[in-house]
Formats: structure tokens, C-alpha cells, sequence
């Protein structure tokens, strides 16, 4: 157990391309937090089941910690720290800022990543919808409603008060 | 999907002082640009060169004792920097200082296990080494021998005689017990028509599991002593207090450093015993190490809120449902340490009549310590566990006695018009009218229609019920009431602070002594700093989260136990009203005038009578700072003014046991539908009306955003989130995969509502709100029951009720009904 194998890894993230050495076990989201410093994924359990880590992986939302940062190699990854455009927030983000749908924002990376994916394929995505979208992401602050509700108001569609 | 409601007029006293502006109005957060776009800065995004990680090797016996640790083949591993054991704990530290008086005050509470270890996770040892993978791997390798000891898990079994003893030096497993009672309960029993019997109700181990767990990053500057722990503790003056002893050292050597906490909840208040150890490690090996603890650790070792027990209830009532007291005994689960405790065994006696006028109340409290994960605050901490019972108190004896919920709980409310209220135990419900929340929640359900829609749900094969949970959620401690646990504590009181400073540039700069984990602290302090100083919170800095080294902190500052609007903002609002004050006497001496003369409006001080004659914010605070010569000298002003706040309280009469324990009430009403499935349990929250009232509400859209949260989070813990232990002490739901949290889908239908009682006793007319009271357990536990009426009566006796839980009561509703009893005296 002494040896630990390395490999080489080439990813772009937000349009960046790095190619780094990493041992074949690290997990993604460690490889982008830890070697790439970009923090805005997070980790909230060991299991697959949180999504604070979700990121988009050549056009599909993945879980981060599911996949090792080696069978990323080659790939195309959009996270949280690409979704605004010169420092202004994209209509998700307000929405989400509008609606008061984080409280203390550290599951909201991975919910704007799955919403993201959601209203890429569904751009006019129904409650149940959403919340299908988002069932893999637990918020413990907000109760997911007003999550709903920006998610709806991003997309165009009216919300209620 | 939410809606509001309003009160005509305030209910108990004027409006508070404060002119028409930004307080009250739904305000953008400025937590939010940076949160939305990932840049928020939490404990574990900040590295350092060289820094080690930190795994902790946990113990697999419920209750063991360690004949030896042995790290040397860790220490051999490659990677490795270095590991901690208990035999060094126990030489380089102290025990932590125990708030209880004896035998809990005899507890030996190290950072790692010392000579035995008690729960299922507790850590024995320490790795550091050069990456969290490595650390993990070496883990392995250390060698612990284990003497497996018999287990306690149930603490019914506690005081039986045989039962394991956790702690030699105690003596005994029943760490606190304090008798509580005021009233005349013979009194009561000899007037009542009807005494209800409960023989045994449990409310369930739980918490609210933050996103982030918790950790730490620390380093140890050898050449001042002290240590930087930029960590998401919750609480770092209560953490300060405990470690510093412990740790030998002033509490100047522990800087606390926080910016972004990924939710708390009352969970992170306790991680000082691993802060403890990462100090050591930091010092030991000479260079930062980090910790960021797993989520199956988390589930292990962190903060299980307070498991409890009520045995032996017995109520008087009167034919008509008018209740005039209780006794009970509750029987608290602490878990192996007392982290936090027993201050459980008096915080739920800031509620001790919930919302009801009984006078006549006896409570005996036990704590008693198992092989479990230690116990600390969980949203709600203690009063929730409290209002659990006197709420299924009310359902249960309105059922028994054939009376209506909804009416025996108008019957009892404490009336608006006998605010503010002194309870039995001298608490002073500031303001509240408990009827009309009622109402209103009743109304966001279509109560009249109730009866039309049990009527469709059984043409469906379901059975509808519905349930209210009436709570308070008390806020501002009077840390006097620690001394009804132990009268040997020096404490009293509250306290918390801010700065205000008028920069060089004109900047209002702000600083806090809290720890926000999502409260929204940033936007809320603008709001009352902007409507003061006459600008717009655009032009308001709150600098995000705290750092003890340079923020002004008092000895409670911290984020918990539902104060901020009141503390918080009592202390933003005193020292903006300080720098007001000197602002005005700068421009007055500049412009010739008496500062009676100045106003501050639209980012000026200027003349009332002359507007033309101002000064902008820039000038003032460049003249003081960059432009002073030729001031007068006696001009006592600095433009950088500091304010505690500090709310009025005595201290508890400790004998008595009596007292006003918190300074604000605010309300919580909760109205729950459900549809259940006869056949087999399952059920369906299929309307939902959650109405709160915290006094002045300084930003709705955050408060609305509380309200939801505490109650996805009782929804939570009342239909599947429970830390199950198997008889051999493990965990049986140490991972998100067990334990069920709510997910988008699990949500009902949600509908809110308020009503605004300004509290009489704040600054700001403001409660402290947030924790919720767990209103929603309350109110779906009453749901079930009513839903279940038709099929035996039976009792629900758990405030987990999972679908299993519900067919059994469905299958055997006779089984539940032994618990209770109506006799006639």
C-alpha cells in the first residue's frame, strides 16, 4: 500500500484548460478544490447523496465525488465559478438572489449546477419538475421552496408571492 | 406559494422609534453576490504552504476500555507527519471545565479518549500526514486494544441496578437532576374533575445536519503563542472558555476566525474538543494542519440533539377542558459527555407552560449519560423537546375527554390582552395574541371545509387529519439561569456588540461579534445602520463573519439560541446611534452650529434649516481621520464607536427557581394536513400553514426564509430523520444514505402567514426568532393522531413517526392506548 500511482490529468473547466499530476485515487471534487483551488464545489457528505458537489461534465451533470479526478481526464467541466459573466450574475443566480433561495449558500453551487442542466434540457421546467431536478441536492436552510420558486423565475414562468 | 397576513395595529406597544425605512422592507441579501457565484470563503476553501490533514481514528466499541494505542506503524507510513493519543491529551491538557454541580461536575472530558473510550466514534488518536488520503490510509494503521465493557444505550436502563457505568468518577450515570416546581399541585389534583394519566412519551434523538460538517484550519505562531483557528464553530466565546483552560493558556492565545458557515443550527457549537486537538498537532509539529471532518463523523460523534423521555404524566383538567397543571418527569438522554449540558435541564424551562395559562406545574428533570453521541443544542434546543410534550399533552387530552383540539387550546392560551404574561416560573412573555395565530393558520388550511375533505379523503381510502403545534420560541438568554444547574457558575446576563466607523473615504464600516451561518446578518445590520445614519445600505459595509483578533466581541457573542434581532442588532443600533451622535457634533462645529441643529439625511449632515449648509459623509470622516489640526480640543470624537448591548435582566432566584429566563417570546402556530394510507402507514403531508410571530420584522423575506427552514427541518425529524443505535451501540444511520433528510420532493405544500406583536422590551421592537420550536413535529404527531381516531384511538407516543411507526399504530392501536388513562378523583 505503500505505492500510491500517479497520472497525468487534462481537464478544461470554465474554458481553462490544466493539466495536472494526480494520484489515480483523488476524487474530482478533491482534484478541483484542493489542485485547482476552485472552491466553489463543495464536499457535505461521503456518499453521493448531498450534491453540493454537482458539476457539469461535458454537457452532464455529475457528482464530483462519485467519479475519480483520472476518468475526467480529457473531459469539459462547467462549475459554479463559470456561471457569471464578468462578475455579473446570469438570471439564475438573481433569481436565486431575488427569491431568497440560499441561506447560508453552501449546498447553492450544486443546486445552480443542477438547475442549470435542468433548464438546458426543460427551459420551461413544471414544480414537479423541478423538484425531480433537484432531488439529488439537499438544502437543509431554505425547505427548497423558494429554490422552486427561482428556479420557475428563471426560466420565465410567473411565481406566486 | 406562501401567504401573508397582518394585525390592524400592534398589538401591545407603539411601533418602535425607528423612522420609516429600510427596517421592515424585504432587502436584497449582500451575502448573496458572492455565495451565487461560489466565491463565499468557508473554513475549508483556506489553505496554507506545508499544512498536514487531520483524521481521526474512532473508536468502534460503544464502550471499551484501551489497554494501548499504539502509532508506530502509522508513524512509519509514508506521508505521515506526526499523530496525538489520549496518554499525551492527558498530559498536555486539562479536562474540560463541566457546567454541571456534582456528580456531572466530576466528569474527566479530554479532546481524545483517555483510558476509555464510550461511544461508538469517539476519537482515540490522531493522524496528520500530507494529503486527507494518506492521513485516512495511516489511520489504519494505528493499533488499539480494545477491552470491549457492557453497553448502556437505553437510559431508561441507566439507573437499574448492574446497568455499565460510563464514569467511575462520577459514581453514578444520573449526571444532573433538579426538581422543579411552582403552584400548588395538590391544589390543582384536588380541583381537577378529570385526571389524564401518559405513562411514557419519547421524544427521538435527532439533529439538523448542516451541510458542511465541521473542521478547522489552526496554525501556532511559536513566537507570540498563540493560535489562528479559522474554523466554522458557531459559538467561539463558549469555545474559547473551554478550550483556554483546558489548553493552559489565556484565552488572547486562541484567535477565532470565521467568513462564510455552512449552517449550524445549534450543531456547531460544540467542536472544541477537536479544536483542541488540532491546536496540539498545530503545535506539536510545527505547522498548520486541517481538519474537515466526514459526514459519517459527523453523524458519529457531533451534537445529537437531546433525546428525552416523559414519564409518569399526570394532568388535571377540568370537565370542560380548562387545564390547570402537570406533573411529568423528564428523563434526558445526554448521550457519553456533557458537552453543553446539562444547561438542557433548565432551557426548557424558559417555556414551561408553552402557550397555556396552567399555573400548577412539577417537573422532575434526570439526565443521564449512555453510550451514544454527546448531546448539544439542536434548533429548538431543550424548549422544543418541552413543547413537544405539553402539545401532545393537549391532543391527548382532548381526545380522551371528547373536546376539540383547536378549542381546548383557544380555551388555554395565554390572552393578548394579558401581555406581558409572568409564568408560573417568572418568565415574561413580552407580547403575543396566540388566538388570532391560531386563526390565521387555521384559515391558510380552509378549516371551515375540514370536515368536506375528511369526507373525500375516505371516499379516496384515506384518512385525513389534522394537527396544530403551538409553540414559542424563546430568545435572548439570562445566562443567570445556568445557576439553577449549578449555583457555583458566575454567570449572568447577556451581552453583544458592534462597531461603527465613519473611514477616511466616507465608508460605514461594520463589525459584528456573530457568526452568521446563512441569518443574513450582513443585510440586516445595513438595514438599521442605513435608516440611523440617513444613506442607503449600499453604502453600508458589514464586514462578513467574525475574527476574534479584530472584531469587538463580548463574552456571549456568537450566533445561537435565537437573538440576533435583539443583541445584534441592539448593539448595531447603539453604536450607529453613537456615531450618529458624533457626526452631527463634527458638522456642528464645522458649520457653526448646535448639534441639535444637524440632521443626517441622504449621505449628508447638514443644517435642518439651511440644507445647503452640509457636509458629506466623506468630509467628516477625512476631517477627523486625515484633516484634524485646529479641532477644538475638548471635541470628544473619534468616528469609530463601539456599543454592547446588554438586555435587562436580574438573575434568577435559584432557590425559587424562578425568574425571566429570556427576554423575548416570539410565536409559532403550525397547521398540518395529512392523508394516510390505512393500509399500510404510508402518509402525505397535503396541507401545510406555518404563521410566526416575532415582533417588528426588520426583513420579512429573511424571516419567512427562517420560518421555512425550521420547518422543513420539523418535517424532517418528524416523519423519517432519527439516530437509531442497535443494542451494541452502533449507529445505525451514520450517513445520508440512513439518515433521510428532507429532499425537494418530500415537501409539501407550503402556506405562511404572520402576525406582528412588537416586543415592548427591545430596541427595536424586534424577537429573536429562527429556531421554530419544532412546531412542525408537534403539529404532525397531533395530525396522525387525529387521522388515525377512527381506527381504535391510538396514541402517538413518539415524535419520530415514520410509516412503519404508523402501521404499528394502525395494526395495534390498542398497544399505544395502555399509556394512557382518564380517571375521575
Amino acid at each position: 500500500m505503500d505505492v500510491v500511482s500517479s497520472q497525468t490529468v487534462s481537464v478544461e473547466v470554465n474554458g481553462t484548460t490544466y493539466e495536472r499530476e494526480v494520484e489515480a485515487r483523488r476524487l474530482l471534487i478533491h482534484f478541483l478544490r484542493d489542485d485547482l483551488d476552485l472552491t466553489g464545489s463543495h464536499v457535505g457528505c461521503d456518499t453521493g447523496n448531498c450534491g453540493a458537489c454537482s458539476v457539469i461534465l461535458d454537457g452532464t451533470l455529475v457528482k464530483s465525488c462519485m467519479l475519480l479526478a483520472v476518468q475526467a481526464d480529457g473531459s469539459s467541466i462547467e462549475t459554479v465559478e463559470g456561471l457569471s459573466q464578468e462578475d455579473e450574475l446570469n438570471p439564475l443566480q438573481q433569481a436565486f438572489k431575488d427569491q431568497h433561495a440560499l441561506q447560508c449558500g453552501y449546498c447553492t453551487p450544486g443546486m445552480l449546477m443542477s438547475a442549470t442542466a435542468l433548464l438546458r434540457d426543460n427551459p420551461s421546467p413544471s414544480d414537479d419538475e423541478i423538484a425531480k431536478a433537484i432531488q439529488g441536492n439537499i438544502c437543509r436552510c431554505t425547505g427548497y421552496w423558494n429554490i422552486f420558486k427561482a428556479v420557475k423565475a428563471a426560466s420565465g414562468q410567473e411565481v406566486g408571492e | 406559494m406562501s401567504e401573508t397576513t397582518t394585525v390592524a395595529e400592534p398589538l401591545v406597544v407603539e411601533q418602535a422609534e425607528t423612522k420609516p425605512g429600510y427596517a421592515g422592507q424585504s432587502v436584497p441579501r449582500k451575502e448573496d453576490k458572492r455565495l451565487v457565484q461560489g466565491e463565499g470563503v468557508f473554513f475549508d476553501d483556506v489553505k496554507r504552504h506545508n499544512m498536514g490533514y487531520v483524521h481521526f481514528v474512532r473508536s468502534p466499541y460503544a464502550h471499551a476500555k484501551l489497554r494501548s494505542v499504539d502509532v508506530s506503524k502509522a508513524l512509519e507510513h509514508p506521508g505521515v507527519l506526526g499523530t496525538l493519543t489520549g496518554d499525551e491529551v492527558a498530559l498536555l491538557t486539562d479536562p474540560f471545565f463541566q457546567i454541571s454541580s456534582p456528580p456531572g461536575a466530576h466528569l474527566k472530558d479530554f479532546c481524545l479518549a483517555v483510558g476509555k473510550a464510550r461511544f461508538v466514534g469517539e476519537p482515540v488518536a490522531a493522524v496528520v500526514a500530507t494529503t486527507r488520503e494518506t492521513a485516512r490510509d495511516a489511520s489504519e494503521l494505528v493499533e488499539v486494544d480494545y477491552e470491549p465493557l457492557p453497553v448502556l444505550t437505553d437510559a431508561r436502563e441507566a439507573l437499574a441496578d448492574g446497568a455499565p457505568l460510563l464514569h467511575d468518577e462520577a459514581g453514578t450515570n444520573l449526571t444532573w437532576e433538579g426538581v422543579y416546581e411552582w403552584g400548588d399541585l395538590d391544589q390543582a389534583f384536588a380541583e381537577a374533575d378529570r385526571v389524564l394519566k401518559i405513562s411514557e412519551l419519547h421524544f427521538d434523538r435527532f439533529n439538523s445536519t448542516p451541510l458542511e460538517c465541521n473542521g478547522a484550519l489552526v496554525e501556532f505562531n511559536k513566537g507570540t503563542g498563540q493560535w489562528t483557528i479559522i474554523t466554522n464553530n458557531q459559538f467561539p466565546g463558549f469555545a474559547a472558555i473551554m478550550m483556554g483552560p483546558a489548553m493552559r493558556v489565556g484565552l488572547d492565545k486562541l484567535r477565532f476566525v470565521t467568513q462564510d458557515i455552512g449552517g449550524g443550527f445549534g450543531n456547531k457549537i460544540t467542536s472544541h474538543p477537536q479544536l483542541v486537538a488540532c491546536c496540539l498537532l498545530a503545535r506539536k509539529l510545527k505547522r498548520p494542519v486541517q481538519w474537515t471532518e466526514w459526514r459519517t463523523d459527523f453523524h458519529l460523534s457531533m451534537s445529537h440533539g437531546n433525546e428525552r423521555w416523559f414519564q409518569d404524566t399526570e394532568v388535571a383538567v377540568k370537565h370542560d377542558g380548562t387545564l390547570l397543571g402537570f406533573r411529568t418527569t423528564a428523563l434526558d438522554d445526554a448521550g457519553a459527555w456533557l458537552r453543553y449540558e446539562p444547561l438542557g435541564g433548565v432551557i426548557w424551562a424558559q417555556v414551561t407552560p408553552g402557550m397555556y395559562r396552567w399555573r400548577h406545574i412539577r417537573l422532575d428533570f434526570k439526565q443521564v449519560v449512555t453510550n451514544k453521541a454527546p448531546v448539544s443544542p439542536n434548533r429548538g434546543y431543550s424548549r422544543m423537546q418541552h413543547l413537544w410534550f405539553t402539545e401532545r399533552v393537549i391532543d391527548i387530552v382532548a381526545h380522551e375527554l371528547g373536546l376539540d383540539p383547536v378549542e381546548v387550546r383557544k380555551r388555554n392560551y395565554i390572552k393578548a390582552d394579558e401581555m406581558p404574561y409572568e409564568t408560573p416560573n417568572g418568565c415574561i412573555y413580552d407580547s403575543g395574541d396566540y388566538a388570532k395565530m391560531l386563526d390565521t393558520a387555521l384559515d391558510l388550511i380552509g378549516y371551515d371545509d375540514l370536515e368536506s375533505k375528511r369526507t373525500d379523503a375516505e371516499s379516496r381510502g384515506k384518512l385525513l387529519g389534522l394537527g396544530i403545534g403551538s409553540t414559542l420560541d424563546s430568545g435572548t438568554n439570562n445566562f443567570g439561569q445556568s445557576r439553577l444547574i449549578n449555583p457555583e457558575l458566575q454567570f449572568s446576563g447577556n451581552n453583544e456588540v458592534a462597531t461603527v466607523k465613519l473611514d477616511i473615504f466616507g465608508e460605514i464600516v461594520v463589525t459584528l461579534g456573530t457568526t452568521p451561518q446563512g441569518q443574513s446578518h450582513e443585510t440586516t445590520a445595513s438595514q438599521v445602520v442605513a435608516d440611523i445614519l440617513g444613506c442607503s445600505v449600499d453604502d453600508v459595509n458589514v464586514r462578513a463573519g467574525h475574527d476574534s483578533y479584530w472584531n469587538s466581541h463580548a463574552g456571549f457573542s456568537g450566533t445561537y439560541a435565537s437573538q440576533f434581532a435583539v443583541t445584534g442588532l441592539g448593539a448595531v443600533k447603539g453604536a450607529t446611534e453613537m456615531l450618529a451622535g458624533e457626526m452631527k457634533k463634527l458638522a456642528s462645529v464645522v458649520l457653526g452650529c448646535s448639534p441639535d441643529d444637524i440632521e443626517l439625511a441622504e449621505g449628508q449632515a447638514r443644517m435642518k434649516a439651511n440644507p445647503e449648509a452640509a457636509l458629506p459623509f466623506m468630509a467628516l470622516g477625512a476631517i477627523i481621520n486625515a484633516n484634524n489640526a485646529g479641532l477644538p480640543e475638548d471635541l470628544d470624537v473619534t468616528l469609530n464607536c463601539r456599543y454592547v448591548y446588554r438586555p435587562p435582566f436580574d438573575p434568577p432566584d435559584v432557590e425559587r427557581k424562578y425568574g425571566n429566563l429570556t427576554l423575548t417570546y416570539a410565536a409559532q402556530v403550525h397547521a398540518a394536513v395529512v392523508e394516510v394510507d390505512p393500509e399500510t402507514g404510508v402518509y402525505e403531508i397535503v396541507d401545510y400553514a406555518a404563521v410566526d410571530d416575532c415582533g417588528k420584522r426588520i426583513n420579512p423575506q429573511v424571516v419567512e426564509g427562517q420560518v421555512m427552514g425550521a420547518t422543513a427541518q420539523a418535517i424532517g425529524a418528524a416523519t423519517h430523520e432519527t439516530f437509531t443505535y442497535d443494542e451494541d451501540g452502533n449507529l445505525l444511520t451514520p450517513n445520508f444514505y440512513d439518515y433521510h433528510v428532507p429532499h425537494a420532493l418530500d415537501m409539501p405544500p407550503l402556506k405562511t402567514g404572520y402576525v406582528e406583536s412588537p416586543s415592548p422590551f427591545t430596541s427595536l421592537g424586534t424577537k429573536g426568532m429562527g429556531e421554530g420550536g419544532g412546531a412542525g413535529i408537534h403539529a404532525l404527531c397531533a395530525a396522525l393522531q387525529d387521522a388515525l381516531r377512527s381506527r381504535g384511538n391510538p396514541i402517538v407516543y413518539d415524535s419520530s413517526n415514520p410509516y412503519h411507526r404508523v402501521w404499528e399504530l394502525l395494526s395495534d392501536p390498542e398497544e399505544s392506548r395502555k399509556r394512557v388513562a382518564v380517571e375521575t378523583p
